[in-house]
């Protein structure tokens, strides 16, 4: 109830409840952009973008459509995808299609000072190559069902099933 | 409905990674109000890839805000107004002097100001644009979901029952489209008032011979939905289908002076 309520003063622009909705979901959005853009300086950029258009057009959220979290979710994979595909961007990358969220979690000179990310390295090594395949497609990049499929050249409903069970074996290993 | 077969079905996960149509992600909003159970769910989904996020985020964000406050213009005033006493003697050969370079930096500051403001003013237009872009892609989406509908009523596979007005609002009407082989009906009731306050309506399906109600549930979003089109799921072998109003919540039994439509479905077409 607590959220719902942020939420609604955040839509009545009240900064205090913009400051609480920042700091629950700033770090985790930092992951998903800097994970598209592989640039510490245009995640930054981009994350501006991110909250800047999501206090702007917060009268879009509605909590028929999604959660909160989907919601920015979208706003921040929609902005990082639109970086990488303008020119500038271009001109100075790689292609990064083939990188993959482990690949962050597995280099440590990024993990500096942070813990819990040590900690869930160690987990997600763990994981199934399989599963963190889907998990980059339909969390980290937003594929839908259909593209998760295509890409991975497996039936819609496995893609279902499966990524049912790679979340629940991530829980199990968070203890969530 | 089985609720954990619900859960297990994946549908959930799919819902928090953005990856459901409007229609559906609904359905799930309407499911997580009735069921606390699916509601945890989708919270404890929700938290652990925020923690698989967050681990992946190269370093603490927590100064981004400070700069997307200042890009919004947020926080404070800053600029107090401050008021000039007039000197009281001026010595006119001193303060020329003064008096031009204040008003060269006042027009410095002044120019600076402006040229802030243009920025923020494409930033604001920039974020215009991404905003309509967006709207584009979910008009599209919906134009998807709407043909993807038609297409379910032009399947050979599927009944349709018109419900008629009953007495106690014979101008009303409503449609089923009855797919067998995913055991839902899509419910089209646009031709239902808008329920008083504090009634929803219930829809049924009935066997006829005895008459045996059993719910398909409570549409207790009617006012807020756009098309009125509702997606339920019906397992049952219908013979007949009917809409009343009941009290908020849904009744165990139809409340028969409150029938609003009726149809009966035909039996060549139940096959």
């Amino acid at each position: 109830m607590q959220l719902e309520l942020l939420i609604s003063k955040f839509q009545q622009k009240d900064e205090r409840a913009f400051n609480s909705l920042y700091n629950m979901y700033s770090e985790s959005m930092h992951g998903i952009i800097y994970n598209i853009v592989r640039d510490n300086n245009i995640a930054e950029e981009v994350m501006q973008d991110v909250f800047i258009k999501a206090w702007n057009n917060s009268a879009s959220y509605s909590p028929q459509k999604g959660r909160f979290f989907t919601w920015i979710l979208n706003i921040a994979r929609n902005a990082a995808i639109d970086k990488t595909r303008s020119k500038s961007f271009k001109n100075s990358k790689k292609n990064l299609d083939s990188q993959l969220f482990v690949d962050i979690l597995q280099n440590n000179e990024s993990l500096d000072n942070k813990t819990d990310a040590i900690g869930i390295a160690k987990f997600v090594k763990k994981l199934k190559k399989k599963c963190i395949k889907v998990i980059e497609l339909l969390y980290f990049k937003g594929y839908t069902q259909k593209e998760a499929s295509e890409t991975l050249e497996m039936p819609i409903g496995t893609i279902k099933t499966r990524n049912r069970n790679c979340i629940t074996e991530l829980r199990n290993m968070l203890e969530i | 409905m089985d609720i954990k077969e619900y859960i297990e079905s994946g549908i959930l996960e799919l819902y928090v990674a953005g990856a459901l149509s409007e229609i559906e992600s609904k359905e799930v909003y309407d499911l997580m109000l009735k069921h606390p159970e699916i509601l945890d769910e989708v919270l404890k989904i929700e938290a652990s890839i925020m923690s698989l996020s967050q681990a992946v985020s190269p370093r603490d964000s927590k100064y981004i805000y400070s700069l997307i406050k200042e890009k919004l213009g947020l926080g404070g005033s800053d600029s107090k107004v401050i008021s000039l006493k007039e000197p009281r003697t001026i010595n006119w050969f001193n303060y020329s002097g003064w008096a031009a370079s204040i008003l060269l930096a006042g027009g410095l500051i002044w120019a600076l100001v402006q040229n802030n403001e243009l920025k923020t003013q494409i930033t604001k237009a920039d974020t215009d644009i991404e905003f309509l872009e967006t709207q584009i892609e979910n008009a599209n989406s919906d134009l998807k979901e709407a043909n993807n509908f038609i297409a379910t009523l032009r399947d050979r596979n599927i009944i349709t029952v018109p419900l008629d007005g009953q007495a106690v609002y014979p101008e009303a009407y409503a449609k089923v489209y009855w797919d067998k082989a995913t055991n839902s009906i899509f419910l089209d009731a646009q031709g239902l008032p808008d329920p008083p306050p504090g009634k929803v309506y219930q829809v049924w399906s009935l066997k006829l011979d005895p008459l045996t109600p059993t719910s398909l549930g409570v549409i207790d979003t009617f006012t807020t939905d756009n098309n009125k089109i509702f997606v339920i799921n019906n397992p049952n072998e219908s013979e007949a289908f009917g809409i009343t109003l009941e009290p908020e919540g849904g009744s165990e039994s139809p409340t028969l002076e409150q029938l609003y439509t009726l149809g009966v479905v035909s039996n060549n077409a139940s096959s």
